[in-house]
């Protein structure tokens, strides 16, 4: 079996009493004092998150900027240096390989920050599509990557550095010293939140979380691990990769249309999603709200007068609603929002309704 | 971790209080340790049959559903509300607030199979 990663903060996490579990090829905090506690303290006031499993590939070159473009369904050609934005990366079948954020750091450099299971997938693919003019640069290794959010997060993160936070726009970045280290710093995040991703080199990670946590303190910081991760995204109805994404499941039936741009120059992909927008999906991916006791998760079945109709593709307690809730992928005609469903729980049919995504979404 | 010396165990990970005929059943401080925040809990109504290592009712945490096993067969003559209209009690009070069934035994020399505390202490320590 091959050994388990480890991020800078490994020692940390454990001197904070995390739980560690296997993710994606890394060993990493599942949990603190509890995800629902956590949860709860990145809706009300901050958390602190270590997401230095995720991988980050660094393309540069002369024809960088065309090479991106080709290999992402969103429109990079507005994209400037210190600016991010959100793509699906497709196969030629229209399926994803990953979705990602595309920074541009300079005119002709570009940061991939992917997802932590796909790292080596996504690296091998790239390295596939390559074409003179452009280098390709898996960095994951040497980079720490810290996600600080919440209502919070400006306020605590603005004692540690010189940068005027404030004038960072939603998806844009500034390079400055966080603790007097060179950081990255992008209003960016993955919880429906408001707050910052900050990159560093992986060598200061303990600095600089120790710095935050000690500042965050009186305000309600709280170090947050996977599992109240995965339940703020699901509750903001972010997709995650292997549940709502998956090589067969294209960025259009997963509701990211928007993020497939047909009027750019040539993708990978385009011609078959260009052909499903004409013809449509079969599935949809809708909101559950489960009307019977019980909890969907992934892969149950779901059912229309007895007839199977879709699967779960995340499903758990809500802990800001309350209330137990699913994502999952439903056939066109039953995907209505108000439409009545069964999810079969344990051989059960539990009713469920389609309700209105994202579960939560933040007061502006 | 909290194994009181009087109770019985599982390598399930469930408690058993026997009293006469009767077995009072819970999961352990380290089970719901091990799960974390429960949200949801499912068991059997009042003159159910349970039989001996096959489910009886579900523990969810907001990560995963898990299975409960029935330490003894027998007929449910009792069931706590308590861990299904406030699931947290189970954390919050494993071994008392947080028991879930009781069961007339039909067969009580199952007891023997069960673990004492210093095996399950030996088994959650391994």
């Amino acid at each position: 079996m091959q050994e388990l990663k480890r991020t800078p903060l490994y020692n940390i996490h454990l001197a904070a009493g995390a739980k560690m579990v296997e993710f994606g090829g890394w060993l990493m905090p599942v949990q603190y004092e509890g995800i629902i506690a956590e949860h709860q303290a990145v809706r009300s006031a901050a958390g602190l998150f270590d997401v230095s499993h995720m991988g980050e590939i660094q393309i540069s070159g002369p024809t960088a900027r065309e090479f991106v473009q080709r290999l992402v369904t969103n429109d990079i050609s507005r994209l400037k240096p210190g600016c991010a934005i959100y793509s699906p990366m497709c196969n030629p079948q229209g399926g994803t390989v990953d979705d990602l954020l595309v920074y541009q750091l300079e005119d002709q450099q570009y940061l991939l920050v992917v997802n932590a299971s796909n790292t080596d997938k996504d690296f091998h693919w790239i390295v596939s599509q390559q074409v003179p003019g452009v280098e390709i640069q898996n960095v994951s290794e040497v980079t720490c990557q810290l996600a600080l959010q919440g209502p919070q997060a400006e306020k605590i993160l603005q004692r540690l550095t010189a940068v005027d936070l404030s004038h960072i726009k939603s998806f844009c970045f500034v390079y400055g010293a966080v603790e007097g280290i060179h950081c990255l710093i992008s209003r960016t995040g993955y919880t429906g939140e408001a707050g910052f991703e900050l990159y560093f080199p992986a060598s200061h990670a303990e600095r600089v979380w120790q710095a935050i946590m000690a500042t965050g303190a009186t305000d309600g910081l709280r170090p947050v691990g996977l599992g109240a991760r995965d339940t703020l995204r699901f509750e903001a109805c972010l997709a995650l990769y292997g549940h709502e994404l998956t090589d067969d499941i294209s960025p259009l039936m997963a509701g990211l249309g928007w993020t497939v741009k047909f009027n750019k120059p040539e993708f990978v992909g385009k011609e078959p999603l260009l052909k499903q927008k004409e013809a449509g999906t079969t599935y949809q991916l809708v909101g559950l709200e489960m009307i019977d006791r019980g909890i969907p998760r992934q892969g149950y079945a779901i059912f229309k007068e007895g007839q199977e109709v879709g699967w779960i593709t995340s499903g758990t307690f809500a802990p800001t609603l309350g209330k137990n809730m699913g994502l999952g992928y439903v056939e066109i005609p039953f995907a209505d929002v108000g439409k009545e469903l069964n999810i079969m729980v344990r051989n059960k049919p539990l009713k469920a309704r389609i309700v209105k995504k994202p579960f939560y979404k933040r007061e502006v | 971790m909290k194994v009181p010396s009087e109770l019985k165990y599982t390598k399930e990970h469930e408690w058993v209080k026997i009293e006469g005929n009767r077995a009072i059943i819970g999961i352990t401080y380290y089970a719901q340790d091990s799960l974390g925040d429960i949200v949801f809990v499912e068991l059997p109504s009042v003159g159910d049959a349970v039989e001996v290592e096959e489910p009886f009712g579900v523990v969810e945490s907001v990560k995963t559903a898990s299975d409960l096993y029935a330490p003894v067969s027998g007929q449910v003559v009792e069931v706590n509300n308590e861990p299904m209209d406030s699931p947290e009690v189970v954390n919050q009070d494993p071994y008392g607030q947080g028991w879930m069934i009781m069961v007339e035994m039909s067969d009580p020399s199952q007891i023997e199979k069960l673990m004492s505390a210093e095996e399950y202490q030996a088994l959650i320590e391994a």
